[in-house]
C-alpha cells in the first residue's frame, strides 16, 4: 500500500517567530520514504479537514520529519499549541517532490513561509545550493542558519531593509549563476522567479499551495491550471524529472483520450491550452512552464 | 463475525458502507490504503455525457463540523469512464454505482444508455449537485422536476435506478415520493446543503463559486431527520448519507430508516473510516443480538 496515516510523537515543538513554529515528529517509516518538496496531511482533533504542511527536513537516521509552519487560521493556531511529547497523526509523504540533482548548481528561491520546503533540497545539494530567502523584516527571518549549516551559499533579503539585502529576493537571484531553480513563495515572487529562469534558459520548478481536502487526488479540490506540453519546447516537460521528482506532463492531446486519465480532450480544450490538474497529486512541485500562474 | 450484508433494489452489498460520490474519485487513490473490497460499494465521481473541466479554485474550505465544496463536476466523461476506469474498478470486489449528472434530460438518458451494458451494478441519478448552474439540481427541487427526469431516465435505464435527493427543498420526502412514483428503485439522501463562507479581509467568498455544498458531521442530525421522514412516506429502500463518521452514527442512520449507508467527508479526516465503521457495526450487532442489519432499518421508536 502506497499510503499510510501514522501517529508520531513530537520530539521538538518550538516557536521560531511571532507566528512560525518548528516541529520535529518521530515517524521512521514515513521519513524513510519522504523526498524534499513532498508534504504531509496533519490531522487536528475536532477538525474535518487535515492541514497540508510541507516537509522541511528529513532525517532518515533519526527517523524524523521536520515541519516549519505559520499560523494561518484556527487550525494552524491549534496545531501550534501542540507540545513536545504529544502525538500527531499524519498522512505522508504526499505529492511529488523537487527533482534534486546534487551535481547541478541549484538556486533555491524562497519567500516567507515558502522557505521551509527548500531546506530539504539544500540538505541534498550541499555546496551546490544557492539559497536566496526573502522575508518581510528581520523579525520574520527563519532557517538562515539551517541553510548555511547545509552548506548552501545563503543570502537574505527583507522588504523593509531591516536585515540583509533591502529589496526583492528575485533581485538578489539576478546576481547568481545556476543551472536549475527551485522556488516556493507568494505568487508574484514565483512569477518573477520563473521569468528569470526562462531568461537564463534554466529549468525551474515551483512548489504551489491550494486549499485541499483529501490530499491524494480523489476529491479534486485543490485545482491548479496546467498547460499541455508543447512538442516544440526546448526542455520537453518532464525531461529533467528524476524518478521520484516532479511528474511528466501529457502531450497536447490530438483528439485522443489521454492515457493518464487527465480530463480534457482537444474538443473541449480551452483556447490557451490548459486544464485543471490538482496540487496534491500532480504537484505540489511543478515545472514552471507547465503552470498557469 | 456478524453478517453485514444488505440488499438494495435487488443488489446485494457485502456491507452497508458505500463510498459517497465525489469523495472517492474512481477508487484508485483509496486503493492505495486498503483493498476496495472492504467497502460494500462505491458511488463514483459524478459522470456526465461529455468531460467537464470543473470550477476555478478555491473549491474547498473547512467549516465548523464540516466543509464546503464546489468542485463543479470535474470528470472525464462517460466514454472515458467506461474505457479507462471501469475495467479496473469493476474487478475490485465491491459493488459499483455510477453517479450520473447532466444538463438536459437527453444528457442523462444518453449517459445511462451507455452504461446499460457496462459492468456497473446500479445507477445513482444526481439531480442535486448544487455547484454547477446546470448540474441537474434544477430537476431536483420540485416534485414535477423529480418525477419528470426520473420517469424519462427510467425508460432508458436497464440497471437498478437510485435517485439522489437534494436537502435544499421544503419537504424532501415529497421528492422521494415523486421519484418512487416515477419508477425509481431506491433513493439516496441527503446531498450537500448549500452554504457559504466569506474572507473578512478580502470580503470575497472563500469559494470561487461563491457558494458550495456543505458536508460533514454537522449534517448528521439533518440527514437523520430527513431519512426518518422519508422512510414514513416511501416503500423503496433508502440509502442514508450525510455526516456519518462513526459506527454509532451508522446505527442511527439505519434506525432512522436507511437500508444502506454512504460515507464521504469522513474519509478526508480519516481515510480508514470505512474499515473502522464496519468493525464497529459488527461489534454492535454481536453485542445486541442483531442477526441482519435489515432488522435495524427504520427501527427507531418515536415518542
Amino acid at each position: 500500500m502506497k499510503y499510510d496515516s501514522k501517529t508520531g510523537r513530537l520530539v521538538k515543538a518550538e516557536r521560531l517567530t511571532a507566528d512560525v513554529y518548528d516541529f520535529i515528529l518521530d515517524c521512521p517509516e514515513l521519513a524513510a520514504k519522504a523526498r524534499p518538496g513532498q508534504f504531509a496531511q496533519i490531522r487536528l482533533p475536532g477538525h474535518t479537514l487535515r492541514r497540508p504542511i510541507s516537509i522541511c527536513g528529513i532525517d532518515r537516521e533519526r527517523g524524523t520529519l521536520r515541519f516549519v509552519f505559520q499560523i494561518r487560521g484556527r487550525g494552524t493556531a491549534e496545531l501550534a499549541e501542540f507540545r513536545q511529547g504529544q502525538e500527531l497523526e499524519i498522512l505522508a509523504p504526499l505529492g511529488n517532490g523537487f527533482p534534486v540533482d546534487p551535481d547541478k548548481r541549484t538556486l533555491l528561491v524562497g519567500g516567507g513561509i515558502g522557505v521551509p520546503p527548500l531546506l530539504g533540497c539544500a540538505a541534498e545539494l550541499k555546496e551546490n545550493a544557492v539559497a536566496v530567502l526573502g522575508f518581510r523584516s528581520e523579525s520574520a527571518v527563519i532557517l538562515e542558519q539551517d541553510f548555511k549549516a547545509a552548506g548552501a551559499k545563503t543570502l537574505v533579503a527583507t522588504d523593509d531593509g531591516s536585515y540583509g539585502f533591502h529589496g526583492l529576493v528575485t533581485a538578489l537571484a539576478e546576481r547568481e549563476e545556476f543551472e536549475m531553480m527551485f522556488a516556493c513563495g507568494p505568487s508574484p515572487m514565483l512569477k518573477a522567479a520563473a521569468k528569470l529562469a526562462e531568461r537564463r534558459n534554466v529549468p525551474c520548478f515551483l512548489s504551489l499551495e491550494e486549499r485541499m481536502a483529501c490530499g491524494i487526488g480523489a476529491c479534486l479540490g485543490c485545482a491548479v491550471r496546467l498547460r499541455y506540453a508543447q512538442t516544440d519546447c526546448k526542455f520537453p516537460f518532464g525531461e529533467l524529472d528524476t524518478k521520484k521528482g516532479a511528474r511528466t506532463t501529457p502531450k497536447l492531446p490530438d483528439g485522443q483520450k489521454l492515457s493518464n486519465g487527465q480530463f480534457v480532450t482537444k474538443e473541449t480544450l480551452p483556447p490557451d491550452g490548459w486544464y485543471y490538474g490538482h496540487v496534491c497529486k500532480d504537484g505540489p512541485v511543478f515545472d514552471s512552464r507547465r503552470v498557469v500562474l | 463475525m456478524a453478517d453485514l450484508r444488505v440488499m438494495v433494489a435487488g443488489v446485494e452489498f457485502q456491507n452497508p458502507l458505500i463510498a459517497a460520490s465525489g469523495t472517492f474519485g474512481f477508487g484508485r487513490e483509496y486503493s492505495e490504503f486498503y483493498p476496495l473490497s472492504v467497502l460494500g460499494g462505491i458511488s463514483c465521481k459524478g459522470i456526465t455525457i461529455k468531460e467537464r473541466p470543473g470550477n476555478p479554485p478555491p473549491r474547498v474550505t473547512e467549516t465548523p463540523g464540516g466543509m464546503l465544496n464546489a468542485v463543479g463536476l470535474q470528470n472525464p466523461g462517460v466514454d472515458h469512464f467506461i474505457e479507462h476506469d471501469l475495467p479496473w474498478l469493476s474487478k475490485q470486489g465491491t459493488k459499483i454505482i455510477a453517479n450520473v449528472a447532466g444538463n438536459a434530460p437527453e444528457d442523462y438518458c444518453q449517459t445511462v444508455e451507455k452504461l446499460n451494458d457496462a459492468p456497473v451494478d446500479m445507477i445513482e441519478l444526481n439531480i442535486s449537485c448544487p455547484n454547477v448552474r446546470q448540474g441537474g439540481v434544477q430537476f431536483g427541487t420540485t416534485c414535477e422536476g423529480v418525477y419528470g427526469i426520473t420517469s424519462e431516465v427510467r425508460k432508458h435505464c436497464k440497471k437498478p435506478l437510485m435517485v439522489k435527493l437534494s436537502p435544499n427543498v421544503t419537504d424532501i420526502s415529497e421528492m422521494a415520493v415523486a421519484a418512487e412514483s416515477a419508477g425509481a428503485d431506491a433513493v439516496s439522501l441527503i446531498n450537500t446543503l448549500t452554504g457559504m463562507r466569506i474572507d473578512i479581509h478580502t470580503r470575497r467568498p472563500i469559494l470561487h463559486n461563491n457558494t458550495g455544498g456543505m458536508s460533514g458531521p454537522a449534517l448528521l442530525p439533518i440527514a437523520l431527520r430527513m431519512v426518518w421522514q422519508t422512510y414514513q412516506k416511501v416503500k423503496i429502500p433508502i440509502v442514508g448519507l450525510g455526516g456519518i463518521s462513526t459506527a454509532e452514527d451508522a446505527v442511527e442512520m439505519l434506525l432512522a430508516g436507511a437500508a444502506a449507508l454512504q460515507i464521504g467527508t469522513v474519509l478526508f479526516t480519516d481515510p480508514y473510516a470505512p474499515v473502522k465503521i464496519t468493525e464497529g457495526l459488527a461489534q454492535y450487532m454481536d453485542k445486541n443480538g442483531v442477526k441482519s442489519l435489515s432488522e435495524l432499518t427504520g427501527g427507531v421508536k418515536p415518542w
